[in-house]
């Protein structure tokens, strides 16, 4: 007897992924080489196995990326043999479609909008797989698993469809996408412990390494390009740090860790009083602050 | 790990949102910055407690008004199990929400106030959970610092919920714990100021719970969401149907039915991405093959033959209504259950039922947040099972052909 028991969010994902390549015609996964993006290639290759993975994936590049998460994306897609569409928020800069924050606190996350908006068009895509979770944010906590975006990509956040049972309903008009979250109900430490199971490769940003370095209003910034706005009196020293989210440079900060394996960090992140976006400056702009990211198109 | 699904009722009143707080607070699951933001925004709001909704209520619609508007899910884990706790609001405006909530949960806590006993809205978390047919149900009788800890108090609302119960028929496990969510008694550590209570505190009796799933075990059921051709050279005529197991269990041989087109066959193998399995257990995303080729899409129910679920063209279902558009008679809608979407239209609204208990009125129209029973018209024969029988086959979905959105959810009856 060789039976098979439950993996409750497992299942529930595999689930999810499959009713998106069902209801929909052009899905597209949102591939940042992150930690919960490499989950739900992990789940899709579960989910279709042993078709390939029947969706392409899509990176909006900010090109403030860490190097070492862009050179895992190129690698993992080639691997799996997966058509992987990539569109830089450079081009709307150049274009002037766009205009770059200036300060001390610059970051082109706000700016991945319009070029996400601008792929959904250009490609047609119906939907939109992502790997936000609603533990990260109180506003991702209301967001249902099937979320409906109009042609202007705005979330309707007070008119949600009602999601019962495991029942999805995907239908849209032309024009609209809807936006697929099938980890939504896993915390950071259900993405760590499953990468642990898994034996799944992640980019060698998320273990501790020795980086320079400067601090901030006591957070940790890299130094090793010239994409963090640094202040002359912001002095660079070496430390010994990870990152928890792989976001832009310019907006995620680093943690100081000695984690150097899977189980070291799934040790940290269990033992830690501090919650995984507390590194990220894009959440600590307002209270509102993914929100109204949301409404306007944000993932 | 095990994941626990639990639905919470009530109004900020009965002290919800401190009660989730003092969860949270006391499995020392927030985390220094976001206890820090709570803090600081308390403060700003100028209160002298802690207010824990801001931790939940995550719109800013929610906060301008200090109402919960929409489901949220909060999570938390203890060494044995993780929990996922959907905090809906309790008004009679929100019997929908309540209802979504409830849909996904295993268990529910039920907040009663000690000074104030049970009211009308004790009775309405009573009935939908009821209605959902949610597994376990925790009434937790709030503010017993405030009653000095007074155990006839206790005694009182227990005894009322329980005649209650039995006059509903209900089947669940029914709990009664007395807590002062503000001090923390009895929520997760056990209480001293109430010696006459020897039951478990409220954590205590989550950890206890078997966690599984919502669907219970009852007769076997694959929704087939979608047929996997990998059109591979080592692959070349796999065809494997994949969904989600609901209700019981399959094994390699065992004799099926495939509906709607009643095509008998035995199950060949059970694939969990690349591993064989002889048995699947309830709740798994499986891919099977079958013995012989035959035509099967999504939408179709792979059940065994041993087990044929009920048929009929014209439904009957009591209808949760979620639509600010009315449900009228002739009204077309895609009936939605599992995989499987089939026209319908509505033939006759016999009765709206108070959520009170106080009984059915005759109805020509349900209105947002009301229930009542309706009767379909169905394009194609619908294959199912009670809500009683199996959730999966007995709940359904309606969508509005004209607008998408979800309007309604139905129990087949």
């Amino acid at each position: 007897m060789n039976e098979l028991r439950v993996n409750t969010l497992e299942s529930e994902a595999i689930y999810i992924l499959r009713e998106v390549a069902a209801q929909f015609e052009k899905p597209v996964l949102l591939f940042s080489g992150g930690k919960d993006s490499i989950t739900l290639v992990r789940l899709a290759q579960k989910a279709f196995w042993p078709a390939k993975i029947p969706f392409p994936f899509l990176h909006v590049d900010t090109g403030h990326n860490f190097p070492e998460t862009i050179e895992f994306r190129d690698r993992l897609a080639k691997e799996l043999g997966i058509d992987l569409i990539v569109r830089n928020v450079q081009d709307n800069i150049d274009a002037g479609k766009v205009v770059e924050e200036t300060g001390k606190y610059a970051s082109r996350n706000m700016l991945q909008t319009e070029t996400l908006l601008d792929a959904i068009e250009e490609f047609g895509f119906d939907a939109c797989i992502g790997g936000a979770r609603r533990d990260e944010e109180k506003a991702r906590a209301k967001e249902r698993i099937f979320s409906v975006r109009s042609d202007f990509g705005e979330w309707d956040e007070k008119n949600q469809r009602p999601e019962l049972f495991d029942l999805l309903n995907g239908k849209i008009e032309l024009g609209q996408n809807v936006r697929c979250f099938p980890i939504s109900n896993w915390t950071e430490l259900d993405v760590w412990s499953y990468i642990e199971r898994e034996n799944i490769e992640i980019p060698s940003i998320y273990f501790a390494h020795k980086r320079k370095v400067f601090l901030r209003d006591g957070m940790i910034w890299s130094a090793e390009d010239d994409v963090v706005y640094r202040a002359e009196d912001e002095e660079v020293q070496e430390m010994m740090v990870r990152f928890r989210t792989v976001g832009d440079m310019s907006c995620t900060a680093a943690v100081l860790s000695d984690a150097v394996s899977i189980s070291k960090v799934v040790q940290e992140i269990r033992d830690s009083s501090i919650s995984e976006r507390g590194a990220r400056i894009d959440d600590k702009r307002s209270e509102a602050a993914m929100e109204k990211r949301k409404q306007q198109g944000y993932f | 790990m095990e994941v626990l699904k639990i639905a919470t009722a009530g109004s900020v009143d009965d002290g919800k949102s401190t009660l989730i707080g003092r969860i949270l607070y006391d499995t020392r699951s927030l985390t220094d910055d976001k206890l820090e933001a709570i803090e600081r925004t308390s403060k700003q709001k100028g209160f002298d407690y802690l207010d824990f909704s801001l931790a939940t209520d995550g719109l800013v619609a929610e906060r301008e008004q200090g109402i919960t508007i929409d489901v949220a899910h909060i999570y938390f884990s203890t060494a044995k199990k993780s929990y996922i706790i959907a905090d809906t609001p309790g008004h009679v405006e929100y019997t929908r929400n309540m209802v979504t909530g409830a849909s996904t949960s295993q268990a529910a806590i039920i907040l009663v106030d000690a000074r104030n006993g049970v009211i009308e809205q004790t009775y309405r978390h009573f009935f939908i959970n009821n209605l959902l047919k949610v597994k376990d149900i925790i009434v937790a009788v709030n503010k017993m610092d405030l009653v000095d800890f007074a155990q006839d108090k206790f005694e009182a609302i227990k005894a009322e919920i329980t005649a209650l119960a039995k006059r509903a028929g209900s089947t669940q496990n029914i709990t009664f714990i007395p807590v002062s969510a503000l001090q923390g008694d009895n929520v997760v550590d056990k209480s001293e100021n109430t010696p006459w209570y020897t039951g478990t505190t409220l954590l205590e009796h989550f950890e206890a719970l078997e966690a599984q799933d919502i669907y219970e075990e009852s007769v076997a059921r694959l929704p087939v969401q979608t047929v996997i051709r990998p059109k591979k050279d080592e692959f070349h005529d796999f065809r494997g149907y994949a969904g989600k197991l609901y209700g019981g269990s399959l094994a390699v041989g065992d004799e099926v039915t495939v509906l709607p087109s009643k095509t008998a066959s035995k199950i060949k193998d059970i694939y969990f991405f690349d591993k064989k399995y002889s048995v699947a257990e309830r709740g798994t995303s499986i891919n099977i093959t079958l013995e012989n080729d035959i035509n099967i899409s999504r939408g179709d129910i792979v059940v065994k033959s041993s087990e044929l679920p009920r048929e009929t063209k014209a439904l009957e279902a009591k209808v949760c209504w979620m639509d600010t558009t009315n449900l009228v008679v002739g009204k077309k809608y895609f009936l939605q259950q599992g995989a499987n979407v089939i026209a319908a239209k509505v033939s006759a609204i016999n009765s709206v039922i108070a959520t009170d208990f106080s009984g059915e009125a005759p109805a020509t129209e349900l209105k947002i947040n009301e229930i009542g029973n309706v009767s379909f018209k169905l394009a194609k024969t619908l294959f199912y099972d009670t809500y009683a029988e199996n959730k999966t086959t007995g709940s359904f979905i309606l969508i509005d052909p004209q607008t998408n959105n979800t309007s309604g959810a139905g129990f087949i009856q």
